[in-house]
């Protein structure tokens, strides 16, 4: 076998995902025998733990915008990540008056935050609180969406919004609503003009890989702190191999 | 004891199809043809049952808005003209078909200056939501930032009797260069978070599938 085709995109992703999965498996395990591993502050969770604490004590309420993700897509990624942040913030709420909503941009999205809130709602022995309304779809086109957003945000007593999932630049409409109604805003997207535009508008914004960062710094478990030092290890893979291709290309090996 | 066996269940097609579909397509290869078959078959399925969910969704949107009107809350006015245009939109729709000039001329003349509008408002949004960061976050990044967006806006509609070759080019190597290396770097991290969620779905460790 020669080298294009020892270095073909399938053979590669094999590799790439069964090293992943080893590391985050390896991690996992190594952590239940070392004491709990120091993750560096970002503002962004800080303010949304406190933001929680305060909307529970208050009776208000904490709104997630999921963003447009389908799930048979790339962007998947990222509304995972919202469900899994809706998940956590609905434990936390599930003590208070109002449950939290959910706002998506999809079908698919809508019924899995309504499946989210019901499942952890049931878990915490509070289903009755749930509101039919916790998880409603808001628009099916980027504008429209953000659209739709706006009056739950100045309707709703929401002291608090997290925008987590795929958000292009209307994002930055929903981020200035939260601003100009007076609630914290948070936001974390997977698209690069929906964070240039979140930069300017939102309160904390979080960057490239720190969305993903979500659920170990809400205590999801400890696969999510695994999952975080495996993208460590792939990270300094990735820069070695851009390095040696880099090296490789100007000695003319590819 | 009552016994639940929706949550395992669901974990398990959940696991099992997600491995055929990733092994479908990253093994391409003709002796692994009835994988790569089921793997475009669930993908099939996939769109299919996100087609389902959509109407489920449509029919959320109406109900959240038809219980704002029934209760009278604030803004009942805008959720009666939603439900309205939704009717109205399915019907011309639904009996003419979505290419009918009547179906276009409602997407022409309603949906698009609709949404043109909002992204006009996107514009007068940022600048204002730059003019806060200045004051609320004031150090080098949003320097830089503001800097950038201010360099790039010069170089892209450059004022009269300021039009020099210099912002343009100025713009072009910021674009090329700098924007490019920093969005590669920020997609590289967006991408490995995006294989962690993924293959933490495939373990069966998140579940958004609730049970």
């Amino acid at each position: 076998m020669n080298l294009p085709e020892l270095l073909s995109p399938g053979l590669l992703g094999i590799i790439f995902i069964i090293l992943f999965t080893a590391l985050m498996t390896g991690f996992t395990f190594a952590r239940r025998s070392q004491p709990v591993r120091f993750l560096r502050t970002i503002p962004a969770f800080s303010r949304l733990a406190r933001a929680i604490g305060l909307a529970v004590e208050a009776g208000n309420r904490l709104h997630v915008s999921l963003g447009r993700g389908e799930l048979n897509g790339i962007e998947g990624g990222a509304a995972l990540i919202g469900l899994t942040v809706l998940q956590r913030i609905a434990r936390v709420a599930s003590a208070s008056d109002r449950p939290p909503v959910a706002t998506s941009g999809t079908g698919t999205l809508t019924v899995l935050s309504q499946d989210t809130l019901r499942s952890t709602y049931r878990r915490m022995g509070a289903a009755d609180q749930l509101e039919p309304a916790s998880g409603q779809l808001t628009g099916l086109t980027p504008f429209s969406y953000a659209a739709g957003v706006l009056p739950v945000i100045q309707d709703q007593q929401v002291s608090a919004t997290f925008l987590a999932g795929h958000l292009g630049s209307e994002a930055a409409l929903i981020a200035d609503a939260g601003e100009r109604d007076g609630s914290l805003t948070l936001a974390g997207s997977d698209q690069i003009p929906g964070q240039a535009v979140l930069y300017a508008t939102a309160q904390e914004l979080l960057i490239g890989e720190e969305l993903f960062a979500a659920g170990a710094y809400m205590q999801a478990g400890p696969m999510h702190f695994a999952s975080l030092r495996a993208q460590d290890v792939m990270r300094w893979v990735l820069i070695i191999v851009i390095l040696a291709g880099l090296i490789a290309r100007a000695a003319g090996v590819l | 004891m009552k016994l639940n066996l929706r949550l395992p269940v669901a974990a398990a097609i959940a696991i099992a199809v997600g491995i055929i579909v990733l092994a479908g397509t990253l093994i391409q290869h003709p002796a692994f043809a009835l994988l790569n078959s089921l793997s475009e078959i669930f993908l099939l399925w996939a769109v299919i049952l996100a087609a389902a969910a959509l109407l489920v969704g449509v029919v959320n949107l109406a109900q959240v808005h038809w219980n704002k009107i029934s209760t009278r809350q604030p803004g009942s006015a805008y959720s009666t003209v939603l439900i309205l245009s939704l009717l109205g939109t399915t019907l011309i729709a639904g009996v003419f078909g979505p290419t009918h000039p009547w179906s276009l001329w409602l997407f022409n003349n309603i949906q698009v200056p609709a949404e043109s509008s909002l992204l006009a408002l996107l514009t007068v949004v940022l600048i204002f939501g730059a003019a806060r960061l200045i004051g609320r976050k004031m150090n080098l990044f949003t320097l830089v930032f503001v800097g950038t967006a201010l360099l790039v806006l010069l170089g892209s509609a450059s004022l009269p009797g300021l039009e020099t070759s210099v912002f343009i080019d100025l713009r072009g190597w910021i674009q090329r260069v700098l924007a490019t290396a920093g969005a590669r770097g920020i997609l590289l991290g967006v991408a490995l978070g995006t294989i962690a969620t993924g293959l933490r779905v495939l373990m069966g460790v998140d579940r958004p599938y609730g049970g």
